[in-house]
């Protein structure tokens, strides 16, 4: 094929220098024009496909283990998109009710699961604490507190720990938002703190 | 000239009259071989303190002379200097050549001859004294001053023209005889050209320009290359220009050597740097940029034949306005609701993610050679390589990776020839192939926004002139293009399904993978074009044209492959591999009007687009990082009309009057009359410009520019959940910010000649009053204003 190519370019210089052109030089010109427009085709035409692209830096999976302080029993709050920003939606699944007047630990676990094995996300996120943070967001009639449990190396929380105290028995949404690059501190809304939001799923709890 | 030293003879012999020092010595430079006007040549008296310059239309005027004998010097950077006896004792008026040497051998620079192509078609030009001292600015910003004309642009440094809203791969861009390929798919790439090579621009505002392309139903913005004058010279320019509004500015040096014997060789080279540009109330942080540009030639002249090899490497750093880059519904609920960017920084030069790198090099190689039976015969070969990366703000090892490295390989070699055809005013017909290679690099950790695909086109076309009568004159031309295109794409299983390419594409499968499945799409398009048009001088002062282009346009590989998150929009787009090509039918009418004082231009257009490609948003992704809005492209029937209009008048000597407007609208054929989104919005430009001849030429000029507000707009509001207020709110992504008027004032000071060459200053102030507005084609309209007064103080001087 090399030789094939090397030849056909060789012999076309300076050939369209000559002065007195005819109709055959013409032809010649021509005919060399083309035969570099099938050097194109037949060179560089090739079959091998290119690597497939793993989506290092996306989230696919969000797990909140929540542990209540006095039983020990645990609910796992999970969400779970494994095309990325691709056209499926997140599947969610909530593992059980929460106990009214409890405190549970909270511990959040973040997972690229398009890799394999897994990668862990959150401990990205812990090492550039500063740069992220979690927010938790309640809404309809559910009414807990939440409180951090961890600090960036400024001194403001991260939120991958955290404890929730649930009071009265009610039913709504929890929202569980990462921002990056949020304004830190903040005043502990997500308004407040800006930021692009990497993450943001709601789960319906049951207080009971 | 002979019959100018007659004239002159005559008037030597007759008897002073006039009295009083208060005569007009006026005329025109034209080049003696085709007519053409000479700008900026210098015209003296010698002896005396009179000089002046000649302006864009060659024309030139001295005041206040006495009666008597005068001995007049004419200089030109690409002439020899001419020297004219002259008898002034009445006000007149002259017409004085230079010869100006390409014609006669400088042919490869200047393409065919003096007869214009294209005649019938709505055409505008730039020259080179508009290209000085806009030399600090975008091929997009320098173009808009042409009606019709207007940017799409990411804000202040990511500009691309659009002609009647049309823009990317709608519209051709030819630098240097080269058809730009630079990745024009995406609505945020800037065309990668350096004003500062070109001698002219000329741009054409519709199809009919088939020697370039068929494709583009745009229309066309052509560079021409400097002229080299074949003389023994060594000569050079610089431009220099600072500014207050992004506290930086461009310098731009060439020199060119030539010789008598035809060789020559000439260089350029353009410096950007440019920190924060700031809005009246903010800097918008982050949109800074750093450009250079270097280019070579390098060729002989001679009279039948010529070579040139040329190389051009332009190089684009450029911010992003950091408030721009959003993480999905949410953060636009809260950005849109936002008076002011929600990232706000002091100003900097550092230019952060996320940010733009391109270089873009071109190589080529030219030769013509001419012979009696076929005319002029060019024969090109160029090649381009374009590396496009974008960094986004991104997280952990992946910090300091590109998101998108592309490179885009092309391959062009065209052969032209002009026979000269008894009973034709011209033809010209050739012939074009091109390869095109695209290649993503795997290691940005993001999957491809644009797959890699390779691309084939072969193309052939005749354009002919016949002049019907003594004022009419006729145009036909015919063109044929194919293409071919295969890709390797890894599509989303789910989306593969959802779009039935499954049972409609199942040749193209080749392996699943994971939720990813990998395809080879193939497709093969054969598109004619037409176009013809008739040119009827009425009488001396009124020129009629109608021309009718054809024009058909393959869809491009993100409107056929697009899949995914487009960071810079915060959306989903998804392309359509059912497409089928966009075939334009224009219909362009021009009157132009020109007297002494009045000069006026009137063209209105209708535009039929069948299957015309559109972005639209249909509907919300869920994803774990939260909403998005999905934009599919569609294909629609569209109608597009509109009218551009100018007018010179001039009041006196002194003072001129201009005004400018153009109107655009679009409308699907269907669908009720939808209107098309990003259509640009009308607008009138006033500008009074005073010459004050006793202060050496002294120019100021000052703009009106009133732009509405665009009231046809596709509503693509949609809502979306927000977790802190447990509501759903509407994002109100549709609606066109207000109308405005800005304000813009020039004073322009010829400076007394070094040596041979001629220098300016130039005072420019932008956006006077300090105006706050939003621009509807600027897709950081939802986020921050545009940028505020500046002060731009420039020089240029050629030696």
């Amino acid at each position: 094929m090399n030789t094939k190519c090397n030849n056909i370019s060789k012999s076309t210089h300076m050939n369209g220098l000559s002065f007195q052109l005819n109709a055959k030089s013409f032809a010649h010109l021509l005919s060399y024009a083309f035969a570099l427009l099938f050097l194109f085709s037949a060179c560089s035409d090739d079959d091998t496909p290119p690597a497939q692209v793993d989506e290092e830096e996306v989230i696919t999976t969000l797990i909140v283990s929540l542990t209540n302080n006095n039983t020990g029993e645990q609910i796992e709050l999970r969400s779970q998109d494994l095309d990325g920003n691709g056209p499926d939606a997140p599947v969610m699944q909530v593992s059980g009710n929460l106990s009214v007047a409890s405190t549970y630990n909270g511990s959040i676990e973040l997972l690229n699961e398009t890799e394999s094995p897994a990668e862990n996300i959150h401990e990205e996120v812990l090492a550039e604490g500063t740069e992220h943070q979690f927010f938790y967001t309640q809404g309809g009639g559910l009414n807990v507190s939440t409180q951090y449990s961890d600090v960036d190396n400024n001194g403001n929380p991260i939120g991958l720990i955290f404890t929730l105290a649930t009071t009265a028995p009610g039913q709504g949404t929890l929202t569980f938002t990462l921002r990056h690059e949020p304004l830190k501190p903040n005043d502990g809304t997500l308004s407040g703190a800006g930021g692009e939001t990497d993450i943001s799923v709601s789960f319906p709890i049951t207080v009971e | 000239m002979q019959k100018f030293l007659w004239v002159s003879m005559l008037l030597i012999g007759t008897v002073t009259q006039a009295q009083t020092c208060e005569l007009i010595f006026s005329g025109i430079i034209e080049d003696q071989h085709d007519d053409s006007v000479l700008s900026q040549a210098l015209i003296s008296i010698i002896d005396t303190d009179y000089y002046t310059y000649s302006n864009e239309q060659g024309e030139f005027s001295i005041e206040n002379l006495c009666p008597g004998n005068y001995t007049l010097e004419v200089a030109h950077a690409e002439c020899k200097t001419r020297t004219f006896s002259i008898k002034i004792n009445e006000n007149i008026s002259k017409v004085l050549k230079l010869e100006h040497h390409y014609e006669k051998l400088n042919e490869i620079l200047l393409k065919g001859n003096a007869q214009r192509i294209n005649k019938s078609a709505p055409v505008d030009y730039l020259d080179q004294t508009l290209i000085a001292e806009k030399s600090d600015q975008s091929l997009g910003d320098l173009v808009s001053s042409i009606a019709g004309l207007s940017i799409m642009s990411t804000g202040k440094t990511i500009i691309k023209p659009a002609i009647h809203g049309l823009y990317g791969s709608r519209v051709t861009i030819v630098s240097n005889d080269v058809r730009l390929e630079d990745q024009q798919w995406g609505s945020e790439h800037a065309p990668n050209v350096d004003i500062n090579l070109a001698q002219s621009v000329e741009v054409i505002k519709n199809a009919s320009a088939l020697q370039y392309s068929g494709d583009a139903i745009g229309g066309f913005i052509v560079l021409k290359p400097q002229r080299i004058p074949v003389k023994d010279t060594l000569y050079g320019k610089t431009r220099i220009s600072g500014q207050t509004n992004g506290q930086g500015g461009s310098i731009h040096a060439g020199l060119v050597k030539s010789s008598e014997s035809g060789w020559y060789g000439a260089l350029d080279g353009t410096f950007k740097r440019y920190g924060d540009f700031s809005a009246p109330n903010y800097v918008l942080s982050n949109t800074g940029m750093a450009s250079n540009t270097l280019a070579g030639r390098f060729g002989i002249n001679k009279f039948n034949y010529g070579v040139e090899l040329s190389y051009n490497r332009v190089f684009n750093n450029l911010g992003i306005l950091r408030a721009s880059h959003l993480g999905g519904a949410e953060d636009q609920y809260v950005a849109l609701n936002s008076p002011k960017p929600l990232i706000i920084n002091d100003f900097t030069y550092y230019i952060d993610r996320p940010m733009q790198e391109i270089t873009h090099q071109i190589v080529s190689i030219k030769t013509f050679v001419k012979s009696n039976a076929l005319g002029r015969i060019d024969l090109r070969y160029d090649f381009q390589l374009n590396n496009r990366r974008e960094f986004d703000i991104r997280r952990g090892s992946d910090q300091n990776k590109a998101s998108l490295d592309l490179d885009l390989e092309t391959h062009a070699i065209s052969l032209d020839c002009a026979p000269k055809i008894k009973g034709l005013s011209y033809l010209k017909t050739g012939l074009l192939g091109r390869f095109f290679s695209n290649a993503s690099n795997p290691n940005t950790g993001v999957k491809r926004l644009i797959p890699d695909y390779k691309r084939y086109d072969l193309g052939i076309y005749a354009l002919a002139g016949k002049p019907l009568g003594e004022h009419l004159e006729a145009e036909l031309g015919i063109r044929l293009d194919y293409m071919n295109i295969k890709a390797f794409k890894y599509y989303y299983l789910a989306l593969w399904e959802e779009r039935n390419y499954g049972i409609l594409y199942p040749e193209f499968e080749l392996e699943t993978l994971g939720t990813q499945i990998l395809t080879r799409p193939r497709f093969d398009y054969l598109n004619p074009s037409v176009s013809a048009g008739l040119n009827w001088s009425v009488n001396e002062q009124n020129e009629l044209s109608l021309n009718f282009a054809l024009g058909a346009r393959n869809p491009n590989p993100s409107e056929l492959f697009s899949e995914g998150l487009h960071h810079s929009a915060s959306r989903i787009e998804i392309g359509d591999l059912q497409f089928e090509s966009e075939i334009s039918k224009n219909i362009s009418l021009g009157f132009m009007h020109s007297r002494t004082n009045l000069s006026l231009s009137v063209n209105p257009f209708i535009r039929f687009i069948d299957r015309f490609i559109l972005l639209e948003p249909t509907g919300i992704q869920q994803t774990i990082r939260g909403n998005f809005q999905v934009w599919s492209y569609r294909q629609a029937d569209v109608l597009l009309s509109g009218v551009d209009y100018n007018l010179r008048y001039t009041l006196n000597s002194e003072l001129n009057f201009d005004q400018q407007f153009s109107l655009v609208k679009g409308y699907e054929s269907d669908h009720g009359a939808k209107s098309l989104i990003n259509m640009p919005p009308p607008q009138l430009v006033n500008a009074i410009t005073y010459k004050i001849d006793r202060i050496q030429n002294l120019e100021i000029r000052l703009e009106s520019t009133y732009t509405w507000r665009q009231n046809e707009f596709p509503d693509t509001n949609f809502e979306a959940f927000i977790p802190e207020t447990q509501t759903l709110e509407l994002i109100d992504v549709s609606s066109p910010p207000g109308a405005y008027h800005l304000m813009n004032l020039e004073v322009g000071y010829p400076l007394l000649k070094l040596g041979n060459g001629l220098s300016k200053l130039t005072v420019r102030a932008e956006n006077l009053l300090n105006t706050s507005y939003r621009n509807y084609l600027n897709s950081n309209r939802f986020y921050a204003d545009e940028i505020g007064r500046n002060l731009l103080l420039s020089f240029t001087t050629t030696f």
